[in-house]
C-alpha cells in the first residue's frame, strides 16, 4: 500500500503498463513535455520516450483516429482527453469507428485502446468544461466505459482498461485529481465489476465517480445502514451485485453527476425494478443534476451535483415514507 | 479455392493481370447494379466504375502487408487488393459466406490477409486511422505503409486535415491517395471546393505531393511507387490526387442527371479499360479479339456466380451478438 493522489494512482498504473506491455504508447495535448494539464503523466516521457510519449496537436479527431489505426495494428494506445466535451470533436473515430472494428473484421481485429478523459463539475470550469458525459457512450455497444472514485480505483481500472483488448473509455473525474488515498499496486480491477464500499441492510445506494464519496458522506450523515455500490464500469455493468444488494436491502437508489433526462440510472432502476419489482419496499429513484448546463457561479455551481445536503434528505425521505422525494429544484419551485 | 491472399500476388509483374482484374471489376460493378435495380439486394451501394486503374495501381504497388483503409466506394478497392467476387458478392447480399460474414453489407468489406481495413461509411474517417496504422508501423519498426484512399470530398472535413497534419509533424510511413473523381455526392466539386487542384493542400502541412493521371495505370503506379519508398524509408507521409471520374451516380439512387452535357461522353474517351487495352495492344500483349472473348468470359462468370451466391447461406441468428467485444476466458 501507498499514499498517493488520485492523478499520482493514474501515473502510477500508466507507468507501471507502460513498463511491462512495450505496445503501450501514450499520447495527448501537453501530457509530454508539460507532463499533463492536469499532471496526470508526471516522469512519462521522461521514463519512456519521444517514441511512446508523444504530444500532439489540438486535433482531437486525428489523434483520437490515429489510435484507432494504431491498436488494429496491434499496439495499445492510451490518449488523454483533457475535458471530456473536446471529445465531442471526435465521437465519430470512437461511436463508429472503434466500436465498429471487431464486429465489422469478424474479429480478426480488435482495438485495445484506452481513452482517458477528465470529466465533472465542481471547478468552476463552466457549462462547456464540466460535464461527465458517459451517456454518449453507454449505449453504444462495443465500447466499455469506466469511472474511478478514489485514487485506487483510477489504478486499478486504469490497468484493467490498458489490459482489455477492446475500447475503453476511462472517465476520470477532475474534481478527485489532487485528492489523496491508499493505492495497493496489487490490485487490477475487474471491468463490469462493482466494488460496495459500504455494507448495510436499509437500502442499496448506487453511484459512480465522484458521486461516491457524496452518497459515502450521506449516508453517515443519515445514520442509514446502506449498500454502497460504486459500479466502476457503466458498461457492462454489475447487474449481479446490484440485484443481489437490493435482494438484501429491498429499497433503490442511483446518484448521478448527470442531467436527470437520459442518464445510465434509469437503466439500472429500469432492470432491477423489472426483475425484483413485487419485493421493492418503496419506488426506486435517482437523485441527479437538473436539467440545465453546468453553471459557472460557484454558488448555482454548488447546487448542480447532488451535494451531501441533498442525498441526505433524499435517502431519509425514502426510508422514512417509503416514498420518492422530490428533487430540490422541485420543491424550492424552481423547475418542474 | 483461391485465396485473397493469392488473387493479390497474381497481380505483380503482371499487365495483363492487371487489366483482366479492371475488367472484373468493371463487370461485377455493372452486375451489382443491376441486381440493386431488380430489388434483389437490400441497401445501397456505391460503383467504382471508371476508377478501377487507380485501384489496380494500389493493388500492384503495395505490398499486402501494407494497409489499406477505403471508403464505403468499396468494391473496386476490395477485389482489386484480392477479395474474390464470391466473397464480395456474398458479403453486399448479406450471407453467411461474405468478407463480413454478412453484418456488413455493400459500404463494409474487410480482409486482413491482404491489408483491406474494415471500409468505413463515413466519409474521411479512414484518413486518420491510416495515420494511425502507419504510427504502429513507425514505433514496431517495421517497413510497412499505410493507405488512405477516400474522395474529393473527403479533404473539405476536418478528418482530413488533421490526419495530414498529424502525419507530417511525426513523418508517418503513410500514403493518402485522394480519387479526385469530380463529385462528392451529387455535388460537382466546384460548388464544395474553392481550388481545382487538392493536392495542393499538401502544401499547408509541407508534405510532399502529386497530381496523376488515375484513368492510367502505369501513371498511378509511377506516382505511388515514389511515395512508398519515400514512406518505407523513413521519408514521412504524401498526398496523391488522382484525377478519376464517376461515371455512375453516387449511389444507388442517384442517377447523375446532375452533369454538364458531354461530360461522362468526354471522359468516357479516357475511360481506364481503354487506357489499358490501347496500352496492351501496342505492346503486343493482348490482341482485340482477345479482350472481347475475355470479357465475354467474365460476364458469363460472374453472371452464374450471381446466381450461385444467391444461394449462399444466410448468417446464423448468433452473428448478430458476435464480436462486438473480444470474448473474456470464459466465454471462449
Amino acid at each position: 500500500m501507498a499514499a498517493m493522489r488520485f492523478r499520482q494512482a493514474v501515473v502510477a498504473a500508466l507507468a507501471d503498463e507502460m513498463r511491462v506491455d512495450s505496445r503501450v504508447i501514450f499520447f495527448g495535448e501537453d501530457v509530454a513535455e508539460a507532463e499533463g494539464p492536469f499532471k496526470t503523466s508526471e516522469g512519462i516521457l521522461e521514463e519512456f520516450g519521444p517514441i511512446r510519449v508523444r504530444d500532439t496537436p489540438i486535433s482531437e479527431m486525428g489523434f483520437t483516429g490515429a489510435a484507432v489505426g494504431a491498436a488494429m495494428m496491434g499496439l495499445r494506445p492510451v490518449i488523454e482527453i483533457m475535458f471530456i466535451e473536446f471529445l465531442g470533436v471526435a465521437l465519430d473515430q470512437v461511436v463508429t469507428e472503434a466500436a465498429k472494428t471487431r464486429y465489422l473484421s469478424q474479429g480478426s481485429l480488435s482495438v485495445p485502446m484506452t481513452i482517458r478523459a477528465s470529466v465533472g463539475s465542481g471547478l468552476g470550469f463552466g457549462c462547456q468544461h464540466s460535464q461527465t458525459l458517459e451517456h454518449w457512450f453507454a449505449s453504444t455497444p462495443g465500447l466499455k466505459v469506466l469511472m474511478p472514485s478514489n485514487a485506487q480505483s483510477a489504478y486499478s481500472l486504469l490497468r484493467a482498461a490498458i489490459q482489455d483488448p477492446d475500447p475503453v473509455i476511462v472517465l476520470e473525474p477532475r474534481i478527485l485529481y489532487a485528492e489523496r488515498g491508499e493505492v495497493d499496486k496489487n490490485i487490477v480491477a475487474s471491468i463490469g465489476k462493482a466494488h460496495i464500499r459500504l455494507t448495510g441492510s436499509d437500502m442499496t445506494i448506487v453511484a459512480l465517480g465522484q458521486m461516491v464519496n457524496v452518497a459515502e458522506a450521506a449516508i453517515k450523515e443519515s445514520g442509514i445502514s446502506a449498500d454502497l455500490i460504486d459500479l466502476q464500469t457503466i458498461i457492462p455493468w454489475d447487474r449481479e451485485a446490484v440485484l443481489n444488494s437490493v435482494r438484501k436491502t429491498s429499497r433503490l437508489i442511483v446518484v448521478e453527476e448527470a442531467p436527470l433526462s437520459g442518464g445510465w440510472g434509469s437503466e439500472i432502476i429500469a432492470f432491477v425494478t423489472s426483475q425484483l419489482f413485487s419485493t421493492l419496499k418503496s419506488p426506486p429513484f435517482r437523485i441527479t443534476t437538473p436539467d440545465v448546463p453546468v453553471p459557472f457561479n460557484g454558488g448555482l455551481e454548488g447546487r448542480y451535483a447532488p451535494t451531501v445536503a441533498d442525498v441526505t434528505r433524499q435517502i431519509l425521505y425514502a426510508r422514512e415514507n417509503n416514498d420518492t422525494p422530490q428533487p430540490w429544484w422541485v420543491m424550492e419551485g424552481m423547475s418542474r | 479455392m483461391t485465396t485473397s491472399l493469392e488473387r493479390r500476388n497474381s497481380l505483380y509483374g503482371d499487365d495483363l493481370a492487371c487489366y483482366e482484374r479492371m475488367v472484373e471489376i468493371r463487370e461485377f460493378e455493372k452486375i451489382t447494379n443491376a441486381l440493386f435495380a431488380a430489388g434483389s439486394i437490400r441497401g445501397t451501394t456505391h460503383l467504382a466504375i471508371g476508377q478501377e486503374a487507380l485501384t489496380l495501381g494500389m493493388a500492384s504497388v503495395l505490398k499486402p502487408t501494407d494497409v489499406v483503409a477505403a471508403t464505403y466506394r468499396s468494391h473496386a478497392i476490395g477485389l482489386a487488393l484480392g477479395l474474390s467476387p464470391a466473397s464480395v458478392l456474398a458479403e453486399i447480399m448479406g450471407k453467411a459466406t461474405g468478407c463480413c460474414g454478412g453484418v456488413g453489407g455493400s459500404m463494409h468489406l474487410c480482409d486482413t490477409s491482404i491489408g483491406l481495413l474494415p471500409t468505413s461509411a463515413i466519409i474521411g474517417a479512414g484518413i486518420p486511422v491510416a495515420a494511425g496504422a502507419a504510427l504502429a508501423f513507425q514505433v514496431q519498426k517495421t517497413s510497412q505503409v499505410a493507405v488512405a484512399l477516400f474522395g474529393d470530398g473527403a479533404t473539405n472535413i476536418g478528418a482530413f486535415h488533421e490526419g495530414l497534419n498529424l502525419a507530417a509533424i511525426w513523418k508517418l510511413p503513410v500514403i493518402f491517395v485522394c480519387d479526385n473523381n469530380v463529385y462528392g455526392e451529387y455535388s460537382r466539386i466546384e460548388k464544395t471546393t474553392p481550388i481545382e487542384d487538392l493536392h495542393i493542400r499538401a502544401e499547408s502541412y509541407a508534405m510532399p505531393h502529386m497530381s496523376l493521371d488515375g484513368m492510367d495505370i502505369h501513371a498511378v503506379r509511377k506516382g505511388l511507387t515514389e511515395a512508398v519508398e519515400r514512406a518505407r524509408s523513413g521519408g514521412g507521409p504524401t498526398l496523391i490526387e488522382a484525377k478519376t471520374y464517376r461515371f455512375s451516380g453516387h449511389s444507388r439512387a442517384d442517377q447523375a442527371l446532375y452533369r454538364p452535357e458531354g461530360e461522362l461522353e468526354a471522359w468516357q474517351k479516357r475511360d481506364p479499360l481503354l487506357v489499358t487495352e490501347n496500352d496492351l495492344i501496342s505492346r503486343g500483349l493482348i490482341t482485340a479479339e482477345k479482350i472481347e472473348s475475355m470479357k465475354a468470359e467474365m460476364i458469363t462468370e460472374l453472371t452464374s456466380l450471381s446466381t450461385r451466391v444467391a444461394d449462399d447461406p444466410e448468417p446464423e441468428l448468433s452473428a448478430m451478438f458476435s464480436n462486438i467485444w473480444t470474448p473474456t476466458k470464459a466465454e471462449k
